[in-house]
């Protein structure tokens, strides 16, 4: 495995997937790992397999909804899409990665910024 | 909690959820595939890359299952379709561990049950924490009864209570006659004080008590039923207050219905029945009877047993000071729910520590078979290990057999144990309190279903843990046969074995020294011969009104009993034996005696031919005649114990006795042998005889018959003799004397019955457990038996080998036990009755029977070994 591809932290393909819902629409589970591994600049491992344990979560805590439809290549297949819930739920996660990433970084930038003594 | 309803619902449509998933997952694959596809990959290549991308389709399912549904619960239903699929696979194990369980779990409910009732369950009263049984440790033998004016001094002076009842110790066995309408019949009565019932707590579930009028002297006469008399004599009649009764030919106002959960008899007087209940005055002409009241406080707020007591004790003396013509009252307190289980309390505890020591068996047992399974199963687990099951998923598997398996038993324990508290509930006559309370309750069904879950996992866990320590590598090596089993593997089922052995023989021993002491119980002189005997109740009824026309009735009685053939002697007594208990004063004449040694005796009034009826022998002098009459010189006959303690080395023959029943003096006449009187265990005291016809003193009057006759042809001719002087007699109420003796030894009789069952059944497993062991290790050798055969080792020699292996596990066992028992023997010391704790006889006849039964046990399986052919046993190899 190349090193320089990075493993997913636990919990947040949720949020990815959560996200990538929000922003493209209703889309079915290969969609959605498609989408995720592009954005990472196919920086992610991503088992994709995986993907469906995460919908059936957000599934069970309604943060999304599912119904079967016909994919690009007339197959039948699942389509996910966001609900109210799961919008208000990412808002708020989404909100709490920043801080908590802000606060990550600040950690590791020079100490010169004002850490005290 | 939605995301668990989700999870629940979706563990129960894994099926339809696994083909949609499928369907979503191949659209997944096929999406992957023609990208990769595009990406110019050969189509086979493209599609082992889609599934590599997924991570495994399998994977992903599992993934996906663990994440819709429970795991947990989903492999406990795998577990437990896997275990059911075992179980019936193996039948006749199944079968043979349900029954044992079963067994046992029954008897722990049964007796679970029993101790509820009677020891943790509070009394049917209402507060029964706050009620106090006041007894009277006074100097006379009558105990536990105290005169009316100290009861009224402690209600009036007493801070510590709030109340104090009591009812008339006194009462007996169908004191009273009902006639009227229907056959006429004996019935059961208590008189009680005005506020016995209020202060219990019970209400009338008809009509009322008794009030302030009916409870004064010769007030108007008014009874209470019990439920049960209301119920069987007055098929419920609702409207029955009011009606009167005739009772021992007076009318008497039935004012109220008791309760059917008010059962007087089943708490303080244990396998009695009582009938009706009546007022019982506290006044000055029920205060000259002497000790009559039996009494029950409840303490005031704040009150303690102990100041209670303390209180009572001060009370009780100024009381004795102001006036010295009193009985004297020496308070003793106790708490009534102690007072009421306190006889039987130790039999309890240790039936219960005895079904405890059952269980631990059945769990040893049932966990060396397992064991001995899991060794015939080391292939299958293997597997199962090689197939990716964990090992805490094995050991997991192994427990969810072992508690199914004990879950049934406890099915059939349950079954079990609802006909073993029925049918002790029925039993009739047996003095033990509250015994007809006993059934299966909720606690009961709660404590069964945690006794079979423990247990499943108790004689589970052994098993289950040596799982893992199976290495899947040398299993999987290993053909089932030809290697011996691992060391440490048989080290525990030796050890499960030994503790059997030796658990079983703390129970032979308890059971043992209980049946030696019933033995020696019912192998004591009573004194009087029960054999062939039996009783009648005869009271005079009131047209003889004076002492004559009495006097006349009873030679009237005895002459025409006597004339029926087949009868050999008849005599009338107002006190059977083992029966009530009241002590009169006997101070001989011309002696001075102190308060300390003022003698009492235990008085009996009978009639002439009494003591031949009842086989007491008459060692000197003479027994009463028709000629002891009210004009003749007052005599009496006095035991051997009286007369030697009343006048020591004296011949007691001609010597007189002051104030008993009678103005002048009472000249002994006769010596007679000791009877038994309060109890079998209890030697006997001073005990008199007073002739019937010199007395008026009379509460009762029993007539006591020894004929050659069975019982019913008795009862038909006595009743055809007796009809013309009184033809309402009551026939039922014949009774032989052995009842009596019967209903004496029935709590004794009650736990050797149990105990020996339970020590009876430790056997069966513990031989079974020698057995299956025993049996095992040879199956296990069978190659080396047949080697040392083929090398010339006899037949005699192996079986020797065998047996003695065997003999080594029970003697160490038996070592074990021994030490048990003795510590068991020292606890339940005061059950026993002529056998010392470390009666040597019993630990002898335990050593014996385990020895044997381990013999056998190790025989069976040697034999089987002796007859292994060695060139088939070689060849198998």
């Amino acid at each position: 495995m190349p090193d320089d591809k990075l493993d997913l932290l636990q919990g947040t393909l949720d949020l990815m997937v959560l996200q990538t819902l929000d922003s493209m629409g209703s889309q079915h589970g290969y969609g959605i790992a498609r989408r995720i591994e592009q954005v990472s600049g196919d920086l992610l491992i991503l088992n994709q397999g995986t993907i469906y344990a995460s919908l059936v979560r957000l599934q069970q805590n309604r943060s999304i909804s599912a119904s079967w439809g016909v994919s690009e290549n007339n197959r039948r297949a699942k389509f996910y899409s966001i609900t109210k819930t799961g919008q208000k739920k990412l808002a708020r996660q989404a909100e709490n990665w920043g801080r908590l990433s802000a606060v990550i970084g600040r950690f590791f930038r020079p100490a010169s910024e004002g850490a005290p003594e | 909690m939605i995301a668990l309803f989700a999870r629940l619902f979706a563990a129960f449509r894994k099926k339809d959820l696994d083909r949609e998933f499928r369907d979503e997952l191949a659209s997944h694959v096929e999406l992957l595939t023609e990208e990769n596809r595009r990406a110019g990959m050969p189509e086979a290549e493209a599609r082992r890359m889609a599934i590599v991308k997924i991570g495994g389709l399998d994977a992903a399912r599992d993934m996906h299952r663990d994440a819709r549904g429970l795991p947990a619960f989903d492999n406990l239903l795998q577990d437990l379709r896997y275990t059911l699929r075992m179980l019936r696979k193996d039948a006749g194990f199944t079968m043979f561990a349900v029954l044992i369980v079963g067994l046992g779990i029954g008897a722990s409910t049964t007796i679970f049950s029993v101790v509820n009732t009677l020891l943790l369950r509070p009394l049917p009263f209402r507060d029964p924490g706050n009620l106090v049984w006041i007894a009277n440790s006074g100097s006379d033998l009558s105990g536990q009864t105290t005169q009316v004016r100290y009861m009224l001094d402690l209600q009036r002076h007493s801070q510590s209570f709030s109340g104090i009842a009591g009812y008339m110790a006194f009462y007996g066995v169908g004191d009273n006659k009902l006639t009227g309408d229907g056959p006429p019949e004996r019935l059961n009565g208590v008189q009680v004080s005005r506020n016995f019932f209020s202060l219990l707590g019970v209400q009338p579930a008809l009509g009322r008590t008794f009030t302030a009028e009916e409870c004064k002297w010769n007030g108007p006469n008014a009874t209470m039923l019990s439920h049960g008399l209301w119920e069987r004599r007055f098929s419920s009649d609702p409207n029955i207050v009011g009606k009167k009764l005739i009772l021992n030919d007076r009318p008497v106002t039935i004012v109220g219905v008791l309760p059917a959960s008010f059962d007087f008899g089943s708490v303080f007087a244990p396998g009695t029945r009582v009938d009706l209940y009546g007022p019982f005055p506290l006044v000055k002409e029920t205060d000259r009877w002497g000790n009559t009241m039996a009494m029950i406080g409840r303490l005031a707020p704040g009150a303690n047993i102990r100041s209670a007591e303390a209180e009572a004790t001060v009370l009780a003396k100024l009381a004795e000071d102001a006036d010295k013509n009193g009985n004297g009252f020496k308070p003793r307190m106790s708490m009534l729910s102690a007072h009421v289980s306190g006889r039987i309390r130790t039999a309890l505890l240790v039936l219960a520590c005895a079904v405890g020591v059952v269980m631990l068996i059945v769990c040893a047992n049932l966990s060396n078979l397992l064991l001995a399974r899991t060794a015939t199963r080391q292939k299958e687990i293997a597997i199962r290990a090689a197939l990716g099951a964990g090992r805490w998923r094995l050991v997991r598997q192994m427990l969810t057999e072992s508690v199914v398996l004990s879950l049934l038993g406890g099915i059939l324990g349950l079954i079990l144990a609802f006909l073993g508290t029925a049918s002790l509930a029925r039993l009739q006559g047996l003095s033990i309190p509250l015994l007809e309370e006993v059934h299966v309750d909720p606690a009961a069904l709660g404590f069964t279903l945690l006794a079979a879950i423990f247990t499943g996992l108790v004689f589970g866990l052994v098993p289950a843990l040596h799982v893992p320590g199976m290495t899947l590598h040398d299993s999987l090596k290993e053909t089932g046969r030809g290697t011996s089993e691992g060391r440490g593997r048989a080290w525990v089922r030796k050890a499960l074995v030994v503790s059997e052995v030796a658990l079983a023989s703390v129970l032979l021993v308890g059971a043992g020294l209980l049946i030696r002491s019933f033995v020696r119980v019912m192998d004591v002189n009573l004194g009087f011969q029960p054999e062939r005997a039996a009783t009648l109740r005869v009271d005079p009824d009131s047209r003889y009104s004076t002492q004559a026309m009495q006097n006349a009735y009873y030679g009237d009685v005895l002459r025409r009993v006597r004339d029926i053939p087949g009868v050999q002697g008849a005599g009338l007594t107002d006190a059977l034996p083992l029966g009530r208990n009241r002590t009169w004063g006997a101070p001989a004449e011309g002696h001075v005696y102190t308060n300390d040694n003022f003698p009492f005796a235990f008085p009996r009034i009978v009639s002439d031919g009494y003591l031949h009826a009842m086989g007491i022998p008459l060692k000197a002098g003479r027994d009463f005649t028709e000629r002891d009459t009210p004009e003749s010189e007052p005599v009496i006959i006095v035991n051997e114990t009286m007369a030697g303690a009343l006048w020591p080395g004296e011949n007691a023959l001609g010597k007189r006795l002051l104030g008993i029943s009678s103005d002048k003096p009472r000249r002994v006449v006769g010596i007679v042998g000791d009877v038994r009187h309060l109890a079998l265990e209890k030697g006997s005291g001073n005990e008199m005889y007073i002739p019937i016809r010199q007395t008026r003193d009379i509460p009762s009057v029993d007539m006591v018959v020894r004929a050659t006759l069975p019982l019913p042809a008795l009862a038909s001719a006595v009743r055809e003799a007796l009809r013309p002087l009184d033809p309402n007699l009551p026939a039922k109420e014949f009774r032989p004397l052995e009842t009596l003796v019967d209903r004496a030894v029935s709590p004794r009789r009650f736990t050797m019955i149990l105990l020996g069952g339970f020590a009876a059944f430790a056997l069966i497993l513990a031989s079974l457990g020698i057995y299956a062991v025993i049996s095992y290790s040879v199956s296990q050798r069978t190659q080396e038996i047949g080697i040392r055969m083929a090398l010339g080792a006899t037949t005699g020699e192996l079986q020797r080998g065998i047996v003695l292996q065997t003999l080594i596990l029970a003697g160490v066992g038996i070592l074990g036990g021994v030490l048990g028992s003795w510590m068991l023997a020292r606890a339940i010391r005061s059950l026993l009755f002529g056998v010392t704790s470390n009666d040597p006889v019993t630990f002898l006849i335990m050593l014996a029977v385990l020895t044997l039964v381990a013999a056998v046990a190790g025989y069976l399986p040697a034999r089987r070994a002796s007859r292994i052919d060695p060139v088939a046993a070689l060849r198998a190899a």
